[in-house]
């Protein structure tokens, strides 16, 4: 072999090699979550959903190790923004899966925008995140925040046949949100929300609102997250009311159902998940989730959870090449996943999962609280049957949207 | 009338837990004159032993008696150890109990998982029952007795003790108690613990209804600092008429001016500091 | 000579994060100076006038809000909302001085508390104006005279720009008459009324100072951040500014500034290998009242002369 042909030879196969080489480069995945403060036991959660999906696969996702970098936000905006910027400009990560609330979520969004960062959302459930301010790296693993209560309000009002609902809830976003998309349907179904409390998230004590509520009210719809949910139902309970209550995914969540006691009884609630979904596949998550850190997943584990799966079906149909930024995200925003612990699940064209609602009712069973299934809404978008260019020229549901025609003095 | 009725019983209620989160911040610092920012993290602290102690299996009273007694003993050797060489230096006293407080709450986070926990309210007190025609839950009827009782206690603790005596010569003149051959040392490590420990038990107290949970520490500091503010420091009158009057000032004002919920204490509170600066009801506010 | 030294030293350190090949710690280094203006303007009226504030994020949080609401919803140009943000929240620190020094100790801090504690509920609940807690979004970095300021470097250097100038002036405040008279008004209030001075006037002007201060600072912060939610009014928020001020040496200049550096290194460099970063400041804390108790630069300071005895002991 001449020299040039050496030298040749050399130059045609440097690529491959590098390629080969690349291949077996790891993923480097950013994941954002909170590991201390107020929000820290989501925080938790999403690691462990994280970490299961991961260990399954045994850290390795088609076919190329995968490395975690976890990076704690402390559930401060500009913390969040700091961690964002570390972990991309820093750590180089292929992807971002966090953060944990809405309001980091936002603090991130235009600096994504920016770095062409692919994120996946396992927690974050802002409407207007793939509504009204979509970003072309975004995808979540959750619903929107009024996604499954706009089924669960005609539900209310067709199935349950309630007629006359009072709502409380936190008096943030999250709260606004679920509990506008409830009123919605509630009222277009005919019925009547006549009476709305917000609380303070650092509410003291339930009890002057336990009080306020109207006494001639079919059921409370009771909106809350993380450690209120908790607290409310306790207090409800204390004092007695003997009133129906209905809650968002939050209210009754597997992540402090744990905790609970009699007081979530028969709470009625709307989630794009349950850990009591009696199908193979998700009987199968909840035993592996279950042997690995003995309780029951929840919103954020299975929401993180969920972000894995994307991943790895995205990284599936790119074979790996997570480096090809527009043809990875262009793969992510058009999943279609034909079957999953949370049923079929399909990325909408403003990066929002089309998925099954279940509506959920607490049950005791085998000792434990669960949210049993009472029924299914298949293939709900985050527009539910409203036409989204009309549900976008409207404005983002919040405390006064929709307008609270129907309460009584 | 029945809004009236549950609206004073809920005025009452969150009361009572106020002066049992805040007679020993007031204690300590009429005495002291150290604003201790480590006891909502006291009073979270004693919720969490509380837990523990009822999750080992004992009666929720000896978990009562557990967070006090942990808390108390915690609080000792805090005095002991770093806010004893501290008198005087303000700057050094918020530092090193801001720390403390950053440090309970963190490990609070490793040890007990940051799960939100409730704690069960006693069986004998489970329920609601009837007041003046309104259902009002019994546990926390029960808090507003307890509050009195150790209102009552701490007064004849006060006025009827040698320990007492001692403690009102520290508070109206210190100097003067010096001279007077009371050993001061000892009795600022005494006020501590009995402040520390009146948090713990507060915090467990506080458990079956605030539950516990990260941020409770955070949550509970402003509403000590305005009671102490209100009632005056030092004053055990004045922390209890003062923690009477903001529950009753939170219960109605959430009630009535829902909008104004996010600042309906402090709105008022500006109002009156404006107005008193000295505080409403104490007279030897600083 | 001698004096300019120390100022060459410092200008090289001040521009070295500059030339750091990772955009990540020219960040950090923004925001560290970005801290220690914000921790200057609280030490104006905690160290030197000694009048403890629990709530200065309000000035900081206002500015930051006033500058995005003012450009991204008003349709304002960038440097005349940068210019309203200051101007006004100074204004608002004119009133809130006059609200606050009807007190002195527990119930300055009080009042302080309570003010911020006001507002950040204002802007969770005035949602249409502030955007609840989901914050005000959306706020992009201009190009004055052709700088990119999104380029981190060049955002670095207008930061150590304006630290620059906030420093200097702030060392000429405390060094003037004024300045004596403040820490005379800390010190001995009653001995400088007999003396002539309007004590309640001093207290004033330092906490309108330190509102200008912090208003500047809050402005870097909305370009920087480019994003502001509730959380900047937060209780923590003003928290954190007066540990720093402690931490490393209230009533000195260069105590702030290494009160931030040790604040934000802790929060944002050490937390990636630290998970329980938190217990850590509070150890931090807590070892530094131990065996500085007077805070870091003075501590240090301490520590130097008794050597320095030393070795002329030994000599």
């Amino acid at each position: 072999m001449s020299r040039r042909t050496l030298v040749l030879a050399l130059l045609f196969a440097a690529p491959y090699a590098a390629l080969a080489a690349g291949a077996k480069e790891p993923i480097r995945v950013g994941f954002l979550t909170v590991s201390s403060g107020a929000l820290a036991a989501g925080g938790r959660q999403m690691g462990e959903g994280l970490n299961l999906y991961l260990k399954e696969h045994g850290d390795k996702l088609a076919g190329r190790p995968i490395e975690v970098i976890t990076l704690d936000t402390a559930g401060q905006p500009a913390t969040t923004r700091t961690r964002t910027q570390e972990a991309v400009e820093r750590y180089k990560v292929h992807v971002i899966i966090g953060p944990l609330a809405a309001f980091e979520a936002l603090a991130i969004n235009d600096y994504v925008k920016q770095a062409k960062v692919p994120v996946i959302s396992p927690s974050a459930a802002a409407e207007d995140l793939t509504q009204r301010s979509p970003n072309p790296w975004f995808v979540r693993a959750v619903g929107s925040s009024a996604q499954p209560n706009q089924p669960f309000g005609e539900y209310a009002a067709k199935t349950l046949g309630y007629k006359r609902i009072a709502t409380i809830g936190d008096d943030f976003a999250f709260g606004h949100e679920t509990t506008a998309g409830f009123q919605r349907t509630f009222e277009d179904a005919g019925g009547k929300i006549v009476q709305k409390q917000w609380a303070p998230l650092n509410v003291a004590d339930y009890g002057s609102y336990v009080a306020g509520i109207k006494p001639d009210v079919d059921a409370v719809y009771a909106s809350f997250a993380g450690a209120n949910g908790l607290r409310f139902l306790r207090q409800y309970a204390e004092y007695g009311l003997k009133v129906p209550v209905l809650g968002n995914m939050t209210t009754v969540d597997e992540g402090i159902l744990k905790n609970m006691g009699d007081e979530a009884l028969g709470v009625v609630s709307c989630g794009w998940y349950s850990a009591a979904i009696d199908t193979p596949a998700n009987r199968k998550f909840v035993e592996a989730f279950r042997a690995a850190y003995g309780a029951d997943p929840g919103y954020y584990s299975a929401g993180a959870y969920t972000a894995a799966l994307f991943l790895d079906l995205a990284l599936q149909k790119v074979h790996g090449k997570v480096e090809d930024k527009d043809a990875f995200m262009k793969a992510l925003r058009s999943l279609n996943v034909a079957d999953s612990f949370r049923g079929p699940m399909r990325i909408d064209d403003h990066g929002n999962p089309v998925l099954i609602v279940y509506i959920r009712k607490v049950e005791r069973k085998d000792g434990r609280l669960q949210n049993t299934v009472l029924q299914t809404y298949p293939a709900v978008t985050q527009f539910w049957k409203y036409e989204p260019k009309a549900f976008l020229a409207q404005p983002v549901y919040s405390r006064d949207y929709p307008k609270a025609s129907n309460v009584e003095p | 009338m029945r809004f009236w009725v549950i609206q004073s019983l809920n005025g009452l209620a969150l009361g009572g837990l106020l002066f049992l989160l805040s007679s020993g911040f007031s204690l300590i610092f009429g005495l002291m004159r150290v604003a201790n920012l480590s006891h909502g993290a006291y009073f979270m602290l004693g919720a969490y032993v509380g837990l523990s102690v009822l999750n080992a299996g004992y009666g929720f009273w000896t978990a009562v008696a557990a967070g006090a007694v942990a808390i108390g003993i915690l609080g000792g050797v805090i005095e002991r150890v770093l806010l004893r060489r501290l008198a005087g230096r303000t700057f050094s006293q918020v530092l090193v109990t801001l720390g403390i407080a950053f440090i309970i709450a963190d490990s609070s986070l490793l040890l007990w998982s940051g799960d939100p926990m409730p704690l069960p309210v006693p069986r004998s007190l489970t329920g609601a029952v009837p007041v003046l025609g309104v259902f009002f839950p019994k546990y926390r009827l029960a808090v507003v007795g307890i509050s009195i009782v150790t209102a009552a206690a701490l007064w004849a603790l006060l006025e009827r003790t040698r320990l007492g005596a001692m403690i009102r010569a520290g508070v109206d003149d210190m100097e003067m108690a010096r001279a007077l051959g009371i050993p001061v040392p000892r009795l600022f490590t005494a006020v501590f613990c009995l402040g520390a420990a009146l948090a713990g038990m507060g915090g467990v107290l506080g458990g079956p209804i605030l539950s516990v949970y990260p941020g409770l520490d955070m949550d509970m500091l402003p509403l000590a600092l305005i009671v102490l503010i209100l009632g005056g420091p030092g004053s055990l009158a004045g922390a209890f008429a003062g923690s009477f009057f903001i529950g009753f000032l939170y219960t109605f004002g959430q009630a009535l001016f829902p909008q104004l919920a996010y600042v309906i204490l402090f709105l008022p509170m500006v109002a009156a500091l404006v107005l008193r600066p000295k505080g409403l009801f104490g007279a030897r506010a600083a | 000579m001698i004096r300019a030294l120390p100022v060459a030293l410092s200008s090289l350190l001040l521009l070295a994060p500059a030339l750091s090949p990772s955009d990540f710690y020219v960040n950090v280094a923004t925001q560290i100076l970005i801290a220690a203006i914000f921790a200057l303007s609280l030490n104006l009226l905690v160290g030197y006038g000694g009048l403890i504030s629990l709530g200065h994020a309000a000035y900081l949080g206002v500015s930051a809000y006033l500058t995005i609401w003012l450009v991204t919803r008003a349709g304002v140009g960038h440097l005349p909302a940068a210019a309203a943000a200051v101007v006004l929240t100074t204004a608002m620190s004119v009133l809130f001085g006059v609200l606050a020094l009807r007190a002195t100790g527990l119930g300055f801090l009080m009042i302080t508390l309570a003010l911020g504690q006001i507002l950040w509920g204002l802007a969770y609940r005035w949602v249409s104006v502030t955007g609840g807690d989901n914050g005000l979004s959306g706020f992009d970095r201009p190009r004055p005279f052709g700088i990119d300021l999104a380029s981190p470097r060049a955002f670095y250097l207008t930061t150590a720009a304006v630290f620059a100038c906030a420093f200097v002036l702030m060392a000429v405040l405390v060094r003037s008459t004024f300045g004596a008279g403040l820490q005379g008004v800390r010190d001995q209030p009653r001995r400088m009324q007999a003396l002539g001075w309007h004590v309640w006037m001093v207290r004033l002007v330092a906490f309108v100072a330190a509102g200008f201060w912090g208003a500047v600072a809050g402005v870097l912060y909305a370009y920087y951040n480019q994003f502001v939610s509730p959380h900047v009014l937060a209780l923590t928020s003003s928290a954190e500014a007066l540990l720093m001020v402690i931490a490393g040496g209230a009533g000195t200049l260069l105590g702030p500034v290494v009160g931030a550096v040790v604040v934000v290194m802790l929060k944002n460099v050490v937390s990636a290998y630290v998970t329980r970063w938190v217990l850590l400041l509070g150890l931090v804390f807590v070892a530094i009242v131990a065996f500085m108790p007077e805070g870091l630069v003075p501590g240090f300071d301490r520590l130097r002369r008794r050597r320095r005895r030393r070795t002329a002991g030994d000599a």
